[in-house]
């Protein structure tokens, strides 16, 4: 067993390097013909830009995005100081330079890559999942029997912040700024999933396809880790398979399929303001031209956060969002859930977490406020200020950076939550409605905890779980995402996550259940 | 303002600190020598196994102490003068007090084996003792078998332990089924199958006679009573505990087993008072033991003591027994008394249902003439703590019981439930129609 294990994770490190040598490797060569067509396509009407290109890259063949990359971002920049200095303002040309290059090279990519995408996609994405598959798989003999397995993980150095857990780190943050930053370096990855985007929408894959349909590899592999490990607790293996629904159903399927339907591109469940450009003008504008479906779109959109988002949550607690339908959430609690203790449960981080997540609340709300009142009053500016810039400041600063690159980059050190906990829009709104009117709770069990910590480490979200059960008190907190994992590694029993009656939900005490009843009763009432 | 000391900083004297401090603005010092700050003793376990850090068992960080104005002192109390009010410290000086808490715990018994206090033999009690296994058992290539005697809670959690770190384990354990001096039959069968199952080799029936040295002074093998020497690196000496109490022979204060204290914690002389492992109850409360190691009776001892200290005297009556513990992946909840059978009154009856394939099992206690409920064992299902307290406050019958069984289930959601197969061997022992009814919130959450 643990021979094929080891086999697994040479067979996952060759594909994940395979993977990570695409973004520098494969050759381009742009025809003379292509490059007219993509003239045409692309409505280009800068000649400086065209004889630029014809000059420096039709006809040449490039080894690597790095060397085609900068000549195209030259041509470029080169183009538009002419037209702006002729005030030719009619050829400048708006798309960026990293788009650009993202273009040209989709277009002139030629070679073994482009040649062999299904050769390829195994050998990057068939290769990590069969390796990790057979790394996990054993896991299921290999655990014993059922039950609570987390021996070890303060002992490995990929658990607990070790040098392998900085590799992790190192490539998840690599990854995801070549996606957001850099992302004509993802093209090679892209022609490798071409195949599958074009049989699902109709179109190239483009760097976003990439991501969402690896997101679902890793969500589904790391899924089978979490059905072994949890395979004695029903509530995880629903909830897995919950989480792992809405990602591949509505946040992967259903979008590609609408855009072959000549429909917007939607995800059903990505709710305002996680889902933050929702009310940006190019969305308001594409959902109000697309007829019947778009118009469809934007009222469920407004109906899932003012109606449906809180009514459940008064029902259920957030978790039927944070931790059973989201996408972020999803991620978190597969490819995440290793790296679960990593969470601070320090006062200060609880501290910080408030400013930070009602911030960006704020933040949203403003922005989408402006984004508005723009779009109403057909203007560009409120009060001075460009809309468009706030809205650039959010996607850059909030929606890339924050959300993304330190959102899932910093799994591996300051563990899975570190969006939903400190960042996420969506999540602070829930939460005010499941800390003040809700039917959920996380009970403790009279006087039975023994004050170990297995709650408050394992505890994705930081909150000092123990803090509450030792002291007989209910868990009612905004951040609590439901995953269920405290009540799971509990060895006593103590903590069970249940909707009931409003009254009681709250039940401050100072002596516990099982000290003699006057006394319970004098100091409890006081 | 009133001085108060504290000696020990286990969750006793934590818990008589907090509350005194809610209470009152009394000065308060605790001294300890085992640890600078308090932690959870019951985790030490999961800190070897990899689950936590040290620092996750303390459940306080460290400025609270400060910012609650309670005095840490790392020190060791060698002696107590109470006409003076003064304690002697090891490391020098003495420290004056106006009220003095006794809250020293236990330590592991030791039966005046030869080569007890060997290197490498340990109980699995202390900081100290989790530092020294962490020492001498670091994986099986250092540690190839650790013998562990005793056969009761922390003996079973010393043999996980190990486990998790792939080290042979054998078990000697006295009685001739795993803790059934406590458990009834079926249930410490059980644990039996389930020790077998995580390749423990448990010899029951089995004392020990003597840890053998090598040249150095290690431990190196045991020998059994029947006759068997276990080569070993390591041995386990988890035959229970007894109160730490040797540095007060000398101080006039009375003891037995433990420090002894009437119900008001109060011992014979003014103004000190013991709680927790080391206190020792004149009479047992109820069907309680004079001396309880537990943890929640040593924190109960604490929330009464610190309103007796604040000037409103409150005697210290535990409600209902129950206890929880773990057994490898078992669960263990009990509410009530349900006694082995070793111990077992005349007038006690239980009825025990046991999964067919899973390790799942209850034992229900009842008065055999009456059939009110009397206590229940549950393994592998939660219970809720607050329903068992009503219904024995409230002497239901275990008709009732098992009519409402649904209701007291704490299990998380979408579990299995296995209400209805326990009535209908119920039904079917007893002659009896009962149908389970469906768990009511108003039932749950309605106050007694």
């Amino acid at each position: 067993m643990k021979t094929i294990q080891n086999i697994g994770l040479v067979i996952f490190l060759i594909g994940l390097a395979i993977f990570t040598a695409l973004p520098l490797s494969g050759s381009f060569k742009l025809t003379q013909k292509d490059f007219d067509t993509f003239v045409s396509e692309k409505k280009i009407k800068s000649e400086v830009f065209i004889q630029n290109v014809e000059k420096t890259i039709v006809g040449r063949e490039f080894s690597g995005m790095q060397s085609l990359s900068p000549l195209v971002s030259d041509a470029l920049e080169n183009a538009n100081q002419v037209h702006v200095k002729n005030k030719e303002y009619g050829k400048k040309i708006y798309t960026s330079a990293k788009d650009m290059a993202t273009a040209i090279g989709k277009t002139s990519a030629a070679g073994f890559i482009a040649e062999n995408k299904g050769l390829m996609w195994f050998l990057t994405f068939g290769l990590g999942i069969i390796g990790a598959l057979m790394f996990i798989l054993p896991n299921a003999i290999l655990l014993g029997k059922k039950g609570i397995k987390n021996d070890g993980i303060y002992l490995h150095s990929a658990t607990n912040r070790g040098w392998i857990a900085w590799m992790v780190f190192v490539f998840l943050v690599s990854f995801y700024l070549v996606l957001y930053f850099a992302s004509q370096y993802a093209t090679n990855w892209t022609l490798v999933v071409d195949p599958i985007s074009e049989s699902l929408s109709g179109n190239p894959a483009g760097h976003w396809f990439v991501y969402g349909f690896m997101y679902c590899v890793i969500m589904t592999v790391m899924a089978v880790r979490m059905y072994i490990k949890y395979r004695h607790n029903m509530y995880q293996v629903v909830r897995t398979t919950s989480v792992l629904f809405f990602q591949i159903v509505f946040a992967f399927l259903i979008p590609e399929i609408m855009v072959r339907l000549q429909m917007p591109y939607y995800d059903f469940k990505n709710a305002f303001p996680l889902d933050y450009d929702f009310f940006f003008q190019w969305n308001l504008k594409s959902l109000l031209n697309s007829g019947g479906i778009g118009l469809f779109i934007l009222v469920w959109g407004v109906v899932l956060t003012l109606v449906i988002v809180p009514v459940m949550v008064y029902f259920f607690g957030k978790r039927w969002y944070c931790s059973w339908v989201c996408g972020c959430g999803g991620l978190a609690e597969t490819l995440g859930d290793p790296y679960r203790q990593h969470s601070s449960k320090s006062l200060f981080s609880w501290k910080v977490e408030r400013w930070l997540i009602h911030s960006v609340l704020l933040f949203a709300v403003v922005m989408t406020g402006l984004t508005l009142y723009s779009f109403f009053a057909e203007t560009g500016t409120v009060l001075g200020i460009k809309t468009s810039s706030i809205q650039n400041i959010y996607s850059l600063v909030i929606g890339s950076i924050f959300a993304g690159v330190i959102g899932t980059g910093f799994y591996p050190i300051f563990g899975n939550r570190v969006w939903c906990r400190f960042g996420c829009p969506l999540a602070a709104y829930l939460g005010f409605v499941q800390r003040f009117k809700s039917r959920f709770r996380i009970t403790t069990n009279g006087g039975q905890c023994i004050s170990c910590g297995n709650c408050s480490t394992y505890c994705e979200q930081g909150i000092d779980v123990r803090a509450y059960a030792q002291k007989g008190e209910n868990i009612v907190r905004s951040s609590c995402v439901g995953c269920g994992v405290c009540s799971a590694v509990c060895p006593r029993g103590v903590l069970k996550l249940e909707n009931g009656p409003e009254e009681g939900r709250i039940n401050p005490t100072e002596v516990l259940l099982g000290n003699d009843v006057d006394l319970m009763e004098l100091v409890n009432k006081k | 303002m009133e001085n108060i000391v504290i000696i020990g900083n286990g969750i006793s004297g934590i818990t008589t600190a907090r509350h005194i401090r809610k209470l009152s603005d009394k000065k308060i010092t605790i001294i300890s020598a085992e640890t600078d700050y308090f932690f959870s003793r019951t985790a030490l376990m999961y800190v070897y196994m990899g689950h936590m850090k040290f620092e996750h068992t303390q459940p306080y960080e460290n400025w609270f102490w400060k910012k609650n104005r309670i005095d840490l002192v790392n020190d060791f109390v060698t002696a107590i003068n109470h006409e003076s009010k003064e304690l002697v410290l090891k490391k020098g000086g003495s420290m004056s007090y106006d009220k003095l808490v006794i809250a020293t715990g236990s330590k592991p018994n030791k039966f005046g084996w030869p080569g007890q206090d060997l290197d490498g033999v340990y109980g699995m009690y202390s900081k100290q003792d989790l530092l020294g296994i962490e020492k001498n058992a670091p994986d099986n290539e250092q540690c190839k078998r650790a013998v562990i005697v005793g056969g009761g809670l922390i003996g079973i959690e010393m043999a996980e332990m190990l486990r998790s770190r792939k080290i042979p384990v054998t078990f000697l354990v006295r009685e001739k089924s795993f803790w059934n001096g406590v458990l009834p039959d079926g249930e410490s069968q059980l644990i039996n199958e389930h020790i077998l199952d995580h390749h423990i080799d448990l010899r029951l029936d089995t004392n020990l006679e003597e840890i053998i040295a090598d040249e150095k002074g290690y431990a190196k093998a045991v020998r059994t009573d029947k006759g068997d020497i276990i080569d070993c690196n390591l041995v386990g000496l988890t035959a229970g505990v007894t109160p730490n109490i040797d540095f007060l022979k000398e101080s006039g204060i009375e003891i037995g087993r433990g420090v002894k204290v009437n119900r008001y914690l109060e011992t014979n002389i003014q103004d000190i008072y013991a709680i927790g492992d080391c206190a020792e109850q004149h009479e047992g409360i109820g069907k309680r033991r004079p001396i309880e190691a537990v943890w929640y009776t040593g924190r109960m001892m604490g929330e009464t003591l610190a309103q007796t200290i604040c000037d409103n005297k409150t005697k210290y009556s535990p409600g209902h027994w129950f206890n929880s513990a773990k057994f490898l992946d078992i669960e263990y909840q009990t509410y009530g008394w349900v006694n082995s059978m070793r111990n077992k009154p005349d007038y006690e009856e239980h009825f025990h249902w046991r999964h067919s394939t899973e390790n799942t099992c209850i034992t229900i206690s009842y008065e055999k003439d009456t059939k009110e409920f009397l206590g229940i064992n549950t393994f592998g299902i939660r219970m809720r703590h607050e329903i068992f307290d009503r219904w024995l406050t409230e002497k239901k019958d275990i008709y009732f019981v098992l009519e409402y069984l649904k209701d007291a289930n704490f299990d998380p959601e979408f579990f299995k439930n296995y209400e209805q197969q326990i009535v209908s061997k119920f039904n079917s022992e007893f002659n009896s129609n009962i149908t389970p009814k469906k768990k009511s919130w108003k039932r749950i959450f309605s106050k007694a």
